[in-house]
């Protein structure tokens, strides 16, 4: 258990040891077992915001209704990319929960091909707790995020396999 | 000094009444993320004291049966108690006549009675119907929709910046191709109590009818139809401690026998055949197919429960809750209310610094706090202020003066948080 001051001092470490990981499942784990130092919930969420502050600022370029997957209640706005046949995502929500999960979500995803996102198994948000914030029934777009994530990790591998 | 030991003592006396009526709604001593819950979201829908939930039971244990059709015993028991319900409602409100009592499944489903019917007889091609910017999205898209059909157009009265409606806007609204004015007498985004009775005094004075949208008013004022001279008033069970797919359109008989029906089935005919069919008379034109029967009879029971605890209390206490959480939530430097009306009761919209709606929300409700977020199905609300949507606490007559600590408290966790 710590707080997430605590956190902030320690994660220079997490994070050297993420980049070393590559498989979607340590990843996967790997915030799973930071999510399980914080006992408070409260703490769960504040760890979570401050992931989301750590996003890289989305270009104003992509903050367009092209980009938007329009929620009930909170906004997402959702840019992919590819480089060298990898995916890689910028992201941003004007909500900070949102925005945190997106945080986690372009940590697993970010960088892989359109096949292993497609088979990616993202129960992690699951065993961390978050896993209500997915429900279409929130309406905070975050369930039409890893839709649209899908959709277009689909999109691209079908044309890899075409050519 | 001897006025504020009176206070302390009024205070008192009103926060054992209260734990006593909190003992009586069984699902406030339930517990959620491990925090006692605290319920603040009464303006979307409030709880069941025993004497509903148990009513309900008794119904359905003992005396169910479809009413209206049987000789037997138990249909005879059950329409008795269906019409006993509708008795029950016509004195609540204070209407003339029991036939002026139609059962709907709701506020909803009451407004789009009423548009749908007027769409298909009452409405012409360049009518219009006067509605105002603080409507709940049920109070706009019925009309909307009797608009398309019939070529009607709708007129909007805006509203000031406290959210008291624009009066002059309004008595400038009305012309002679007014052929209804839809207004809410609560606000459930902004807890605005609109001026009803002159308005419709004043829409009277032009000879057009009104309908009174009163689900957010029903549980937390006296009202009376006949006073008010409204033409239409509508309201829900749930909002008001009964249960859920049962609402009330009351309606002046010489307009309703006007109405065209608007659905056809069972009950709602006098007579059938191929070549054409004959209408019942009111209520039940309007009532066609098997009704919510325990669902009106439940509401009966809420009635009964609000009219045992009696408006002196619940507008007090309320009153006391509304104010106690306005000077709790305008300690804190970066929140903003959003509704100051001088006429206000029940709920308090808020933002706290330019944090989400949503993150509020989600923060207060892992400290056991239910609240809403989000635009409360009032866009046009929040279109009003640029403001995406807001947090709204909304009060009943077992919520604490504690609870609102509670929730202050809360915040200021969350803004530890989002700050």
């Amino acid at each position: 258990m710590c707080s997430p001051k605590d956190w902030n001092a320690q994660k220079g470490f997490y994070f050297e040891k993420l980049t070393a990981a590559h498989e979607i499942s340590t990843v996967s784990q790997d915030i799973v077992d930071e999510f399980a130092f914080f006992e408070d919930w409260l703490d769960r969420y504040e760890h979570l915001i401050d992931l989301g502050r750590e996003l890289p600022i989305l270009d104003d370029a992509f903050r367009t209704n092209e980009y938007r997957i329009r929620g009930c209640q909170a906004q997402v706005w959702l840019h992919p990319s590819r480089i060298n046949g990898l995916v890689y995502f910028t992201a941003d929500s004007d909500a900070m929960i949102t925005k945190g999960l997106i945080a986690l979500l372009i940590r697993v995803l970010d960088g892989r091909t359109g096949d292993e996102i497609m088979n990616a198994d993202l129960s992690f948000l699951d065993a961390i707790g978050m896993k209500e914030h997915l429900s279409p029934t929130r309406k905070n777009g975050l369930d039409a995020m890893i839709k649209q994530i899908k959709l277009y990790a689909l999109a691209l591998s079908s044309q890899a396999n075409q050519s | 000094m001897r006025e504020s030991s009176h206070r302390e003592f009024e205070g008192t006396v009103l926060e054992d009444r209260v734990e006593q009526i909190r003992s009586s709604f069984p699902i406030l001593s339930r517990a959620v993320h491990e925090h006692p819950l605290v319920y603040l979201d009464n303006a979307a829908s409030s709880q069941k004291p025993d004497v509903v939930i148990d009513r309900i039971s008794r119904y359905y244990r003992e005396q169910h049966s479809n009413v209206h059709r049987g000789v037997h015993a138990l249909s005879q028991e059950a329409t008795d108690a269906y019409e006993e319900a509708r008795d029950t409602v016509c004195e609540f409100i204070g209407a003339d006549d029991r036939s002026e009592i139609i059962f709907t499944k709701g506020t909803t489903d009451a407004i789009n009675l009423v548009a749908f019917s007027y769409a298909g007889r009452m409405l012409e091609e360049g009518d219009e119907i006067v509605l105002t910017q603080m409507e709940h999205h049920s109070n706009i898209v019925p009309w909307q929709l009797a608009c398309e059909i019939s070529g009607a157009i709708i007129k909007v009265v805006p509203f000031e910046e406290d959210g008291s409606l624009n009066y002059e806007e309004y008595e400038k609204s009305l012309s002679e191709r007014t052929r209804l004015v839809a207004v809410t007498h609560v606000s459930n985004s902004l807890g605005t109590v609109n001026p009803v009775k002159r308005m419709i005094s004043d829409a009277h004075g032009l000879d057009i009818p009104v309908l009174i949208d009163g689900a957010q008013a029903v549980s937390h004022m006296p009202v009376n139809v006949c006073e008010l001279d409204a033409d239409f008033y509508c309201f829900s069970g749930h909002k008001m401690y009964g249960p859920t797919g049962i609402g009330v359109l009351y309606g002046k008989q010489e307009l309703l026998n006007r109405m065209p029906p608007y659905q056809g089935g069972g009950d709602m005919i006098e007579s059938v055949s191929f070549e054409g069919s004959s209408f019942n008379s009111l209520p039940y034109k309007f009532e066609a197919g098997t009704p919510n029967i325990a669902g009106a009879i439940g509401l009966a029971a809420a009635m009964d429960f609000i009219r045992e605890t009696g408006f002196d209390f619940i507008t007090d206490h309320e009153t006391r809750l509304l104010h106690h959480a306005h000077e709790k939530l305008q300690a804190f430097d970066r929140l903003r209310i959003i509704g100051t009306a001088p006429e206000k009761i029940s709920v308090v919209s808020f933002l706290l610094g330019d944090s989400h709606p949503y993150d509020v929300a989600t923060l207060l409700d892992r400290l056991g706090i239910a609240v809403r977020s989000g635009h409360h199905c009032t866009q046009p609300v929040m279109a009003r202020y640029g403001i995406p949507g807001t947090v709204r606490a909304s009060f009943a007559l077992y919520n604490t003066i504690d609870e609102i600590d509670v929730l202050a408290e809360g915040l200021e966790r969350a803004e530890g948080i989002l700050f």
